[in-house]
């Protein structure tokens, strides 16, 4: 069998925080992503859950090697990423992109439509003539639901959605292996989310992607994932296919979330039970002893204090993190 | 923001809002003062932002009775504290003395709370109140938010663009496009048949937890309205799947719609059920 497109084996991102001192600065280590191991497969969607501070981002930024991992390895279809060698990292980045939350924000405003998605294929085919790129450059905008005639507009000229749209045509024109979705919809009005969903996964299935998909919004996770990773506080909760987590999931803190989400429909949203969880996330630099979700779960015992639970396989391809699954 | 007064320098609001017999419009801004955060509170989506940074909290509160019920120092105190409590807010005496900053998200959103209740007010208007919030706590707020409304008996606008709020907590329902009340109606209705191509629009394309399909959504094609050059005649006209000639030169009356509530729309409902 061919190795997995992408292996994260106990990938750590640690950042030093001041937290006093007066000679000498002390230092506490924020642990945004704290031993997380998943495999992603080509063409597979795997969805990152998680509030606020879980550690999503950073993780999806370790896995683009946009920043140094503190521990742990990347291995990108069965060899290690070495982040030194610029030259084959540059290479690797090819096959890896990136599309953001903020879709104004993550556009240079100096810079065209059409440059900006043309600045992929200058850097990694310098070989190609200008009508070449203006070609292919065209046929993306087509391919992203853009009039290829606005190419010599500015960002500021389009709308959110539109811009959205930019990100995702520079995302994909090289073809890449793997694109990694930070928050891609959340800047977006709800007429227009459901437009960019549907092109991310009708482009997934025509170029064959690997996609990691970092979203706050469950709803969202559940329509475009093929399985879903739970984070809380940097560590993976709850790793399963889509369906298997979404009909039973089995972590408090998956549960949690599920039932925290308001369901567009006033009966069913009216009947079911109230909040679970208490309280807000603990601050990250003095994490809780033991299972980091004790402070706010329903089920914790002391046990839940004493040692920090193992990944466990409660069924085929679900993986739970929790003392207290089977109840 | 029109009828707390609150608007740009620029905004001009014209027509009528009453609340407990005033012309709010209309008022002086003396008369506004007396109203606003007493009878008519406002709970906004950014607690970060509209709590004065450099203002402890506690006296953030106290300012409010003071100011509105005429209270001394110490009974201020006393009420404030009372109120965090009744917000939920944990060791009340503690985060009394702390600033802004020096809460989480969700706690400020409880302080906001607070102050909005302090001098029991009969109607809260709450902008986005859980937008800015992860959904455990948005889920806390929101319980909240519909205890306190129990125990007062306050009125609440709730301003959201998330259906699942609306489906949690509203009694009725207005619909809002392009600066028009496109549709109202008691929530059930609006969720089981709506009645406006918008509303219906909105309800298809949002993604659902309890939906277990991967089909590509149903969309609402193009692009929100600039409303400096809004289309002639009904305003979703570009947008609607069922427009018809006349959407394009008139506007659509808000009338009453076969199956209660109000729609703004040339189609008959029987249509509308026959396309849907």
């Amino acid at each position: 069998m061919s190795p997995p497109l992408l292996q994260v084996r106990d990938l750590r991102v640690h950042f030093p925080v001041r937290t006093g001192g007066v000679l000498f600065a002390d230092y506490t280590p924020l642990k945004a992503v704290d031993g997380v191991s998943f495999d992603l497969a080509a063409g597979e969607t795997l969805g990152i859950v998680g509030e606020s501070g879980c550690g999503k981002s950073t993780l999806g930024r370790a896995v683009l090697q946009l920043l140094p991992p503190t521990s742990g390895a990347v291995a990108w279809l069965g060899t290690d990423v070495d982040l030194a060698d610029k030259a084959a990292l540059k290479a690797r980045r090819r096959d890896m992109q990136v599309v953001f939350q903020d879709p104004l924000a993550s556009l240079d405003p100096r810079m065209t439509a059409g440059a900006i998605i043309a600045e992929p294929l200058r850097n990694y085919h310098p070989e190609l003539s200008s009508p070449d790129i203006k070609a292919r450059v065209a046929r993306m905008m087509e391919q992203v639901g853009l009039l290829p005639a606005m190419l010599n507009r500015y960002p500021h000229e389009f709308s959110g959605g539109q811009c959205q749209r930019i990100g995702i045509a520079r995302a994909m024109i090289l073809k890449p292996k793997l694109v990694v979705c930070d928050e891609p919809v959340s800047a977006l009005d709800v007429s227009i989310r459901a437009q960019v969903i549907n092109l991310l996964m009708d482009l997934q299935r025509e170029l064959q992607l690997s996609m990691l998909f970092i979203s706050h919004d469950l709803a969202v996770v559940r329509h475009i994932s093929h399985r879903v990773m739970v984070l809380y506080l940097g560590k993976m909760m709850e790793l399963a296919d889509r369906d298997s987590l979404y009909r039973a999931p089995r972590h408090p803190y998956t549960r949690a979330l599920m039932t925290a989400v308001p369901i567009p429909d006033p009966d069913q949203e009216r009947a079911k039970p109230r909040a679970v969880t208490f309280g807000d996330l603990p601050s990250p630099l003095s994490p809780p002893s033991g299972c980091v979700f004790r402070t706010r779960c329903p089920k914790a015992t002391a046990i839940c204090a004493a040692a920090a639970p193992p990944l466990e396989a409660v069924a085929a391809g679900q993986l739970v993190a929790c003392h207290h699954w089977r109840t | 923001m029109a009828a707390m007064g609150l608007l740009a320098p620029n905004g001009r609001a014209t027509g009528e809002v009453r609340f407990a017999g005033a012309n709010l419009l209309t008022a002086r801004e003396s008369e506004l003062n007396a109203i606003r955060g007493n009878t008519l509170a406002m709970v906004f989506q950014d607690p970060m932002t509209s709590l004065t940074p450099h203002m402890k909290v506690g006296r953030q509160l106290t300012e409010v009775l003071q100011r509105h019920r005429g209270l001394g120092k110490a009974a201020a105190r006393d009420q404030a504290i009372a109120m965090l409590r009744r917000v939920q807010i944990p060791e009340p005496e503690r985060r009394f003395v702390m600033y802004p900053h020096e809460l989480s998200g969700g706690l400020r959103q409880r302080v906001m709370i607070a102050m909005a209740l302090l001098c029991g007010p009969r109607l809260i208007i709450a902008d986005e109140p859980t937008t800015a919030l992860d959904v455990t706590v948005q889920a806390q707020i929101l319980d909240l938010i519909r205890l306190a409304r129990d125990e007062t008996g306050t009125s609440i606008i709730l301003i959201t663009h998330d259906l699942g709020v609306v489906a949690g907590l509203a009694d009725r329902v207005a619909v809002m496009y392009a600066g028009r009340i496109v549709e109202t109606g008691e929530v059930r209705r609006i969720f089981k048949t709506p009645q406006h191509p918008y509303t219906q629009g909105l309800l298809a394309c949002t993604p659902r937890l309890d939906d277990a399909a991967t089909a590509a959504l149903r969309t609402i094609p193009g692009q929100p309205p600039n409303l400096q050059r809004l289309p002639p005649g009904c305003a979703y006209h570009p947008r609607c799947p069922y427009v018809m000639d006349r959407c394009r030169t008139n506007r659509p009356a808000l009338l009453p719609a076969a199956v209660g509530g109000m729609k703004a729309c040339f189609l008959d409902d029987l249509h509308l059920k026959a396309a849907s």
